[in-house]
């Protein structure tokens, strides 16, 4: 039986989020000796939300360095942590917090470590990881003989911890002042009129390039296209993703999308989200860009192309339609 | 008035974004060798701004650190040479997405510690923060806690160099948001995202150039296995997730929206 130790780290509020109660259930699946360790400017609420976890210890590590991700007291922390619980198994939720952080600690430690990790399990007595290489292109299942080995989880791929919270007891960990040359200063949000990412929605509303076109009458609508768009995010909040020929656009001095930022790019060289839903427009599906539809379980598309890509085996339904016209339509049903 | 950087990109190279992929047992990419390449795209970005910030900060340097094959490393650099100054330092290994970020890691900081007239103390370690072979995000911090770096920075989008020499950094967070730092100066780490800066356009004087200096270090180029040690992989698959999709042609516009509102309401 591997000891295997949970990292977490607090949100601004000192609660866990999300994806270390998911986190949580993996590790919990593992039967093996559980230790929880929560950094943060205060741990005890996030304890509290795990006293049900059947954990044979809490660890902690609490000062006012910790309220920020910051690499240097991350990896720390991290460090005194993974000794204080001397586990040889050590998953954390792949936050761009610990994504960060955990490499590091691991070489500290002589240790390995894997991310984006879809699944753990234990298949013989021996621990197996699963996660996606080439950029979601193909599954590997893949064992490890060092020790520690660690593993950030990808956000969404386990149920959430929803045990109830109790008062837990905790073993604090004091930490002596560590040097760093890095300040956090603050977070911005994108450059946009209004936030367009929700990591947490329901439906992707993915725009294409095809929005910034010459439409039917020989000129693009790249304004009413923005305004389509934005009105189908806040009548359905759902998240904008972009496909990579859209978001290149602002570089080549062509009508953009002001709304559309390199953040949104969807795809082998964007971002991999999970959302049950997803809807494509004005977008070709081609394999660069479907690749971060990985994790996207139903999948609709409108093209003006019947032969478009997804009509090959990669959406569910194609629309084969004018998608100002669909999205105008489908705005003022939302309405 | 900032000090000179020297600045260290590590990059490697990967199949073609637009090439069909299948493993083979290895595991290892069919026909790999065959397959075009390109420079790892979020690693060809950290290049660029490399050069942007050097070309901006008189008497730095940029190094571009290259494990993976000779061969197709040389085929690749035929193009990448031509966009932007660097001097190019190879160790001849492999560039799977299957092999160990640690031994990768490994084998690029004792590739960087070997640099002639490197200057650690304004050293910048920038690369991609995820290769589109692997994609773990984990070398580039293996190789700052190899080098003693501790001041680390991942999904870079933005790098600032102000008046007194300190570093404000944005690194992407969850969200769409970004996270501001303000560094004191080198040496620090960055895994950059896209960046903010437009893929140059060729300039061949700059690429011959380079090539003067490409083709030695291609030749110097020392092998570099990776075994993988310890690392098994029980399976490699791609998966079957070819859909039939519904293809609808007859239905107006409004009769599309309804069907849409509907699904999205379920």
């Amino acid at each position: 039986m591997e000891k295997v130790l949970l990292l977490t780290h607090t949100e601004q509020d000192g609660t866990l989020g999300s994806a270390a109660l998911e986190t949580l259930h993996a590790a919990q699946a593992l039967h093996g000796e559980l230790t929880i360790g929560i950094i943060g400017a205060s741990t005890h609420s996030a304890a509290d939300q795990v006293a049900a976890a059947g954990a044979n210890r809490i660890l902690t590590i609490e000062a006012e360095a910790f309220a920020q991700s910051r690499y240097a007291t991350d990896a720390a922390a991290i460090e005194a942590l993974c000794r204080a619980s001397g586990a040889e198994l050590i998953l954390a939720p792949h936050t761009s917090r610990f994504a960060r952080a955990v490499p590091g600690v691991a070489a500290r430690l002589s240790g390995r470590v894997d991310t984006h990790a879809t699944s753990v399990s234990i298949v013989d007595g021996v621990p197996e990881v699963s996660r996606w290489f080439y950029r979601q292109r193909m599954e590997g299942v893949l064992t490890r003989t060092q020790r520690p080995w660690f593993v950030l989880v990808e956000p969404g791929s386990y149920p959430a911890f929803s045990g109830a919270a109790g008062q837990s007891t905790i073993q604090r960990i004091q930490m002596p002042d560590i040097p760093t040359r890095t300040t956090v200063t603050g977070i911005r949000a994108p450059e946009a009129d209004e936030q367009t990412i929700r990591p947490d929605a329901k439906l992707l509303f993915v725009a294409g390039a095809g929005w910034t076109k010459k439409q039917p009458d020989g000129a693009p609508h790249t304004q009413e296209a923005e305004q389509l768009i934005l009105g189908m995010l806040r009548a359905s909040k759902a998240s904008l993703g972009g496909s990579k020929s859209l978001v290149d656009l602002s570089g080549e001095g062509q009508a953009v999308l002001k709304c559309m930022t390199h953040l949104n790019q969807v795809g082998q060289t964007g971002s991999t989200p999970r959302h049950q839903k997803g809807l494509a427009t004005c977008c070709h599906g081609e394999e660069p860009h479907v690749v971060g539809w990985r994790f996207v379980t139903e999948r609709r598309a409108v093209n003006l192309d019947p032969n478009c890509g997804w009509a090959r085996g990669k959406a569910d339904v194609l629309y084969v339609a004018d998608a100002f016209a669909v999205m105008r339509e489908v705005n003022r049903l939302l309405g | 008035m900032s000090k000179p950087f020297h600045i260290v990109v590590c990059a490697s190279i990967v199949p073609d974004p637009l090439q069909t992929l299948e493993p083979v047992a290895g595991p290892a990419i069919k026909n790999e060798l065959m397959l075009p390449a390109v420079l790892d795209p979020w690693a060809s970005h950290a290049l660029v701004e490399a050069a942007n910030l050097a070309q901006k900060t008189p008497g730095s340097k940029v190094w571009l650190v290259a494990l993976g094959p000779k061969a197709k490393l040389q085929q690749v650099m035929m193009t990448v040479a031509q966009k932007v100054p660097f001097e190019l330092v190879v160790a001849d290994g492999p560039s799977s997405g299957f092999t160990d970020s640690f031994e990768t890691a490994e084998a690029l900081a004792r590739t960087i510690e070997a640099l002639g007239g490197l200057d650690r103390a304004n050293l910048l370690l920038f690369g991609g923060w995820e290769s589109a072979s692997r994609g773990s995000g984990t070398t580039l911090q293996i190789i700052g806690e190899r080098l003693g770096i501790t001041e680390q920075f991942l999904g870079v989008d933005r790098l600032t160099v102000l008046a007194d020499g300190s570093l404000e950094i944005l690194e992407r967070i969850a969200g769409g948001k970004h996270q501001i730092s303000m560094c004191s100066g080198p040496p620090a780490v960055l895994g950059w995202a896209t960046g903010h800066l437009p893929v140059p356009a060729n300039n061949p004087q700059v690429g011959m150039a380079n090539m003067r200096l490409a083709m030695p270090a291609l030749q110097r180029a020392k092998a570099t296995p990776l075994r993988n040690e310890g690392l098994t992989f029980q399976s490699v698959t791609i998966p079957k997730q070819q859909r039939e999709t519904k293809i609808v042609k007859d239905l107006s516009a409004e009769q599309i929206a309804q069907e849409i509102v509907a699904w999205v309401k379920e």
